[in-house]
């Protein structure tokens, strides 16, 4: 079977490059990871991240056939041959598919992704009915493997200001829980053009997730939040406003 | 290039152990360091699936006793109960923790954290099932895992990432001093020195082949602690998880169990019920293991090899199966071709957990030497090391619970003895034994190949160790494995580049995969009894008179020697001895 892979080893290319490696298939080679790893047995220096086999520690996202996924949970027979293997897009290929993930986790940071409660916390737990509980499911799975974020054309577009579908993801998931008292402040802190609204639901988010999540709907349920909150500050449409009144 | 670091204590590995204890460091204003080979997100707790056991008593009455009670059987009494009192009664207090970090815990309909029936865990010293076990759905240690991490990034806690691990650094009195380091992305060495090491680097369940544990699980921790001459604890039990999918080898939670599923065999019968009539698929995992594994050879094994059998929750209904176990089901589609909605997951016992480890104090101290003095500057906590609060046979959902309370225990201890501790001064040449190992993998030339040698190692393991022990296998396997440890000093890699060059750190795993193999095959072999996980044909029953004592494996010399379980638990009356049967 015919594989190409992406390669690219700043210790010794200049320029990255596409190597084509013929993989004897066996029987107990389910998914796309099992060949990798026998390829990778042919030539050690193919450079890969790889950890629990099993789709949940996040480590193995990849292009495969011109789409985001994790290698370990892509079966074989599922993809066109011969399979094209390329880096996940949008970040600095550190080598081969070792892509330096240190922007994404920047904007995951700066959604200040824990929970925030001004109250001192009870001596047992804090109640939540099982109504409220619901609300956080398909948004607290996310494995941060960056498939959405790097198939995301707005992303790609400003890679430095747009937080990003798994960053806004994370954003709506302490927004909606109810154990969180901060939602004000966690709205005006994405009331801005670029860090939220350079979303233009495209979708490709929901597309790719390995695991069933719709960061394209949590986005929206942060803009509708933005509309609907009580003490609207509204800084985006202050902006435009602020110009109009400038023109004057 | 050698980079060089100050800290007041440094966490190695980014597990929940590690993250827990960076918490009590970070949150106290000392200045600590993560270092850990992998994003923390993807550190092995974040496969975890069931559940975290507390006796909340959030279901029906319940007691922390009644779960120190069931600990102790469970591990056949071979864990000391003063550290099993400690972890239990400590419990609900490291849940509410978590619950006050964010942590999604499945709800009652009163509000409170949902909990499920686990194996081994009763009621009233082993009456019947309790419910103890808190989920968040079966997906319990990614949900801890990503709400300690969170926690984390809200106290600033210092990370270095992808930075593997390679060897202690221990001076002339056999203080420990800090770690020596390897950046990955750049192939630079880093050398942190610290008032305090904790390592908190994992398992080793990736010394068999068929493991429900991550490729990362490589025992670095247990290596580095080797190399520098720090025995090793009861690494002869080794808990073979019943319910591994035939053939991937991927887990499938045993809340399964817990919410009502059950095993048959290719006869369509319920075989536990004749192994354990009264907790039946909830017994502990070596007594269901054992039962599958006998089932199996004696003929009654399912699939294509007859060497499986069916785990089915079909009867639970889509439903349940969709709110309580949605991770199961995702897996059970994709790595074993089953909508457990619809028809039974072909299962096998896997290595799932590693019982033994570096010796501690209940404070995380490392104990060292037949004689258990404390090192100096050095910690380990979760499933590296051993406390030991699991014995012979840990019960499931007591792991997450070991890491975030001995986690917490070995900050706050850092934190209340530390206090004007200055640092020593590092040794002469501290990297030179580092670097000359590290040339030695790069030379080239017709030397062994670590793929090839990794892959042996494990079959070797795997045949050897299993299930059920026999003296021959376990004699003919040390030959095995102390020939692999000659071979391995020889391991070189093609690629030499330095940079993200994983050639390089799979070779330096399976130099600790062999330490960690080496200890489990001597001390296995030593070993003549059958307890918890330990089963030897040639000596088939529990034998307290000779046997009720902790392996100390010596690395140095591949002695052995022991120490005897502490019976005294802190606060109530000892837990006698008693045949194990549920």
């Amino acid at each position: 079977m015919k594989i190409s892979i992406y390669r690219f080893n700043p210790d010794k290319d200049k320029k990255p490059y596409n190597k084509v490696y013929d993989v004897k298939r066996a029987d107990s080679d389910t998914m796309l990871l099992d060949l990798l790893i026998k390829i990778k047995a042919m030539d050690d220096s193919l450079s890969m991240r790889m950890s629990c086999r099993e789709g949940v520690c996040g480590s193995d996202a990849m292009n495969i056939n011109g789409k985001n996924g994790l290698a370990c949970v892509t079966k074989i027979d599922d993809l066109k041959k011969p399979i094209v293997i390329r880096p996940i897009p949008g970040l600095p290929v550190i080598r081969d598919l070792v892509v330096d993930m240190k922007q994404f986790f920047k904007h995951y940071d700066s959604i200040d992704p824990y929970l925030k409660n001004k109250k001192p916390p009870p001596k047992k737990e804090r109640l939540q009915s099982p109504e409220d509980r619901k609300k956080l499911d398909g948004l607290y799975e996310c494995i941060q493997c960056g498939a959405c974020t790097t198939s995301c054309p707005s992303f790609w577009w400003k890679p430095d200001k747009f937080v990003g579908p798994a960053g806004l993801l994370q954003a709506y998931r302490f927004l909606v829980d109810s154990r969180d008292d901060a939602n004000e402040e966690r709205l005006e802190d994405l009331d801005d053009p670029d860090r939220l609204y350079r979303c233009h639901n495209i979708m490709n988010c929901a597309d790719v997730c390995p695991k069933g999540l719709s960061p394209s709907k949590a986005i929206a349920g942060i803009k509708k939040m933005q509309m609907t909150t009580k003490k609207p500050k509204f800084k985006t449409l202050k902006k435009i406003f602020h110009v109009q009144e400038s023109k004057k | 290039m050698v980079k060089n670091f100050e800290f007041d204590s440094i966490v190695v590995g980014g597990g929940g152990a590690g993250l827990r204890t960076s918490i009590q460091l970070a949150g106290a204003g000392q200045s600590v360091a993560v270092i850990s080979k992998v994003f923390p997100t993807r550190s092995h707790t974040v496969a975890a699936q069931g559940g975290i056991a507390a006796a909340l008593a959030n279901v029906s009455d319940d007691k922390w006793l009644w779960h120190m009670y069931d600990t102790i059987k469970g591990s056949d009494y071979l864990g000391d109960q003063d550290a099993i009192e400690y972890m239990c009664k400590n419990a609900p207090e490291a849940i509410y923790e978590l619950e006050h970090m964010g942590m999604p815990f499945d709800r009652n309909n009163d509000g409170r954290i949902y909990q499920r029936p686990f194996g081994g865990m009763t009621k009233n010293f082993g009456e019947s099932s309790i419910s103890r076990t808190c989920a968040v759905a079966d997906r319990t240690g990614h949900a801890m895992l990503h709400t300690l991490y969170q926690k984390n990034i809200e106290l600033k806690t210092q990370f270095f990432i992808e930075w593997i691990g390679l060897d202690l650094i221990r001076d002339e009195d056999g203080d420990v001093l800090g770690l020596i380091a390897l950046e990955l992305q750049t192939g630079d060495l880093g050398i942190f020195h610290a008032k305090n090491t904790i390592f908190a680097t994992g398992g080793a369940g990736r010394i068999f082949q068929a493991s429900t544990n991550a490729f990362i699980n490589t025992g670095d921790g247990l290596g580095m602690a080797a190399r520098a001459n720090i025995s090793l604890e009861d690494m002869e039990f080794w808990q073979f998880h019943p319910t591994g999918i035939l053939g991937a080898g991927v887990l499938v939670t045993e809340g399964v169990r817990g919410e009502g599923g059950y095993l048959i065999n290719s006869k369509n019968e319920r075989f536990m019920e004749r192994y354990a009539p009264s907790a039946k698929d909830l017994a502990s995992r070596d007594v269901v293991s054992r039962s599958i594994a006998q089932e199996v050879l004696e003929g009654r094994g399912i699939g294509a090899n007859k060497n499986g059998v069916y785990l089915t929750l079909s009867h639970l209904g889509e439903e349940l199966i969709n709110e309580k176990l949605p991770g199961i089901r995702e897996i059970s589609i994709k790595f074993a071709n089953v909508d457990p909605v619809k028809d039974p997951v072909p299962v096998v016992p896997t290595v799932h957990y590693m019982m033994g480890g570096i010796p501690t104090t209940l404070n995380g101290q490392v104990r060292d030497g037949v004689k258990q003095k404390e090192v100096n500057g050095f910690y380990a906590v979760g499933e590296c090391a051993c406390v030991s609060v699991h014995g012979a046979n840990r019960l499931g959902s007591n792991s997450l619970l070991d890491l975030i309370v001995f986690g917490k225990a070995a900050g706050q201890h850092i934190l209340d003895s530390s206090k004007g501790k200055k640092l020593k001064k590092l040794p002469n040449d501290v990297t030179k034994k580092t670097i000359e190992r590290l040339k030695k993998i790069d030379t080239k030339g017709s030397l062994e190949d670590p793929r090839e040698l990794g892959e042996e190692l494990r079959a070797v393991m795997q045949k050897h160790c299993g299930v059920f022990r026999t003296p021959e296998l376990l004699n003919e396997g040390l030959g095995k494995v102390v020939d692999l440890k000659q071979r391995i000093r020889n391991i070189s890699i093609k690629d030499n580049s330095k940079v993200f060059n994983t050639a390089r750190s799979e070779a330096l795993e399976l130099q600790n995969l062999i330490e960690v193999a080496l200890a489990t095959m001597a001390s296995a072999k030593n070993r003549e009894e059958s307890r918890g996980a330990h089963s030897r044909s040639d000596y088939p029953k529990r034998d307290d008179n000779s046997w009720l004592k902790h392996s100390l494996y010596s690395p140095k010399d591949g002695s052995l020697a022991y120490r005897p379980v502490k019976m005294q638990p802190l606060s109530v009356k000892s837990f006698p001895l008693k045949e194990r049967v549920y």
